[in-house]
């Protein structure tokens, strides 16, 4: 699988990230780069193996149910781009 | 025209009651100025983790026992991933193949007929926040603004099996779930206001087929009404649909109740990939068969147990047990009612008829009404004693309902007394027969229906007040 420059200035979009067009190509290279490696790992022979997403033994890290003092209303909004009526301001939501 | 089956499968989602949200530890409670109870976790800031609350787990398993569940000892999280502003994440952590609860049932009755109704699972998942648009909808705004406070609350998702087969028999369903939502106390299950949410899964096949047909899923069903409505107008569609030749797409549409129909969702909410990937932030959770046993042994006495109690207990008959059940409030009324009324059934009747036709008229829950079960217990035993007719019951019913007096003052005040006195009943019949000779003459010539004349002649002398059981065999003793 391989993605265009296109692609890239998409996913950059939707994540919000800024990829100057000088470095498109760039970018383009090394993320094709790293999703060829994937078609590496995909050649695998993994049959009978349990997926490993914990690597630790530990289980149950649980708390109690209590509520703390979190952000300020202003606090939270610092890292806002924008905002509107107390809300953090979005662009339009759908294409 | 050829005849459809329908089949329906419901996805509840139900907010639970916790007091912090489920793995950071702002307030999940309710407020109305946007972004108050959030935190650099459920603001998805780096450098935070997620830590699970306990009692999300807890109710989970509450919730799950209560539907006849079996409790999953191996439990992880999941990131469900997408883009919508909903989640600072950009995933909602969730539950994909290790679900905490699977195989469980509710029972329902439509029409007096009983069946079971498989519950596939139960998972526990995160809230996300709300958005108001800029413009009417969200296709024409130019932008949004994001409310986190309710990002993170703790959630379950209750996912039916399709076994329903017509909109009665899901909205009988969506009543018993919610009933036993609300028993076990997990979720306050307020559906205008989005704490309990249902969602419709769809589809109709010739009858007789065996295979389901392409199923549509309607979204935004925030009251039972709506959730009837829209099945049948989605059965309706779909069958237009076929029969005029066309093909059904396997779609979410939203249900706008203002119009009465179902429309086409096209976009990015409705993203079908969600590449799920297991959350590394969050290790497993292992519930073992004590912690199980534990929440069963505290469960407390379930809408299907009550039923069956108060049928036994107060010999109500199942209908009548069966509303009274169906909210906790309802049930609690009831039993704390029965404390002193002398008879239970006539506190079932004030309940399922003069008392549920007010709440109605006044759009409110029983939950806020202002007569006491304590009065109505005290009005119904006016009526058992014979101080009252069942007709100056609902005079002095009305006046309760302006102001709260017990029965019995109001009685008093309004000189109602239901008149038992021999004597003054005597008089008023020898009255009666006196200016009613054939009326009398009627009923000697075996004339039965003469004598309902009569008695309603002494009753408007008495203004109401004289017991008709009286005034009847006495009038009858005297034409003898």
């Amino acid at each position: 699988m391989k993605v265009t420059t296109q692609d890239v200035k998409y996913i950059a979009q939707l994540s919000r990230l800024n990829v100057p067009e000088a470095d498109l190509l760039e970018a383009t290279e090394q993320f094709n780069q790293i999703l060829s490696y994937a078609d590496i790992l995909q050649k695998l022979d993994t049959t009978g193996i349990e997926p490993t997403p914990y690597v630790l033994p530990i289980t149950n890290a649980l708390r109690k149910d209590l509520v703390k003092e979190g952000a300020t209303h202003e606090e939270a909004l610092l890292n806002a781009p924008a905002v509107h009526n107390d809300g953090f301001k979005v662009p339009r939501v759908v294409e | 025209m050829t005849k459809y089956t329908t089949v329906i499968g419901l996805e509840v989602h139900a907010e639970l009651k916790t007091k912090s949200k489920a793995f950071c530890t702002c307030s999940a409670e309710f407020t109305n100025v946007p972004n108050t109870h959030v935190c650099p976790g459920c603001l998805g800031l780096p450098g935070t983790l997620p830590v699970l609350n306990k009692q999300v787990v807890e109710f989970a398993i509450r919730a799950g026992l209560a539907v006849n569940c079996e409790i999953q000892k191996y439990n992880k999280f999941d990131r469900k991933s997408y883009f919508y502003p909903d989640l600072c994440t950009n995933y909602q952590i969730s539950q994909l193949d290790k679900p905490i609860c699977l195989a469980g049932h509710i029972d329902i009755n439509v029409d007096g007929e009983e069946k079971r109704i498989g519950v596939t699972r139960i998972h526990m998942e995160q809230d996300a926040g709300k958005l108001v648009h800029s413009g009417a909808t969200i296709s024409t705004s130019d932008f949004s603004a994001v409310d986190y406070n309710r990002a993170g609350v703790a959630l379950i998702e209750i996912v039916s099996e399709p076994d329903m087969r017509s909109a009665e028999e899901a909205r009988a369903y969506m009543e018993n779930l919610k009933a036993i939502l609300e028993y076990t106390d997990v979720c306050d299950c307020k559906m205008q206001e989005g704490s309990l949410r249902c969602d419709a899964n769809v589809s109709i096949m010739p009858e007789g087929a065996t295979e389901f047909g392409t199923r549509v899923e309607i979204k935004n069903l925030n009251s039972f009404r709506a959730l009837v409505r829209a099945i049948e107008y989605e059965v309706e569609r779909q069958k237009e649909v076929l029969e005029e030749g066309g093909r059904l797409i396997q779609e979410t549409r939203t249900w706008d109740d203002a119009n009465g129909v179902t429309l086409s969702m096209r976009n990015k909410e409705t993203a079908e990939d969600y590449r799920y990937f297991p959350d590394a932030d969050l290790v497993p959770v292992i519930i073992d068969d004590a912690w199980i046993e534990r929440v069963r042994a505290e469960l407390p006495e379930l809408p299907a147990q009550r039923q069956a109690r108060l049928m036994e207990q107060h010999g109500l008959p199942k209908y009548d047990a069966s509303i009274i059940v169906s909210t906790k409030a309802m049930a609690e009324y009831f039993d704390e009612a029965v404390k002193t009324a002398k008879d239970a059934k006539g506190v079932s009747n004030w309940l399922l008829g003069d008392v549920s036709a007010y709440l109605n008229n006044e759009g409110i829950t029983i939950s806020e009404f202002k007569v006491t079960p304590a009065h109505l217990a005290e009005l119904v035993n006016l009526t058992k004693d014979g101080v009252l007719s069942s007709k100056l019951a609902k005079k002095v019913f009305t006046e309760m309902l302006k102001e709260d007096k017990a029965p019995g003052a109001l009685v008093k005040e309004l000189g109602l007394e239901q008149v038992s006195d021999e004597g003054a009943i005597m008089k008023l019949v020898e009255e009666t027969i006196a200016e009613n000779p054939q009326s009398v003459a009627d009923f000697k010539a075996g004339k039965d229906r003469a004598i309902g004349f009569l008695v309603g002649q002494i009753m408007k002398k008495s203004k109401g007040k004289a017991n008709p059981g009286m005034v009847q065999k006495m009038l009858k003793e005297k034409m003898q």
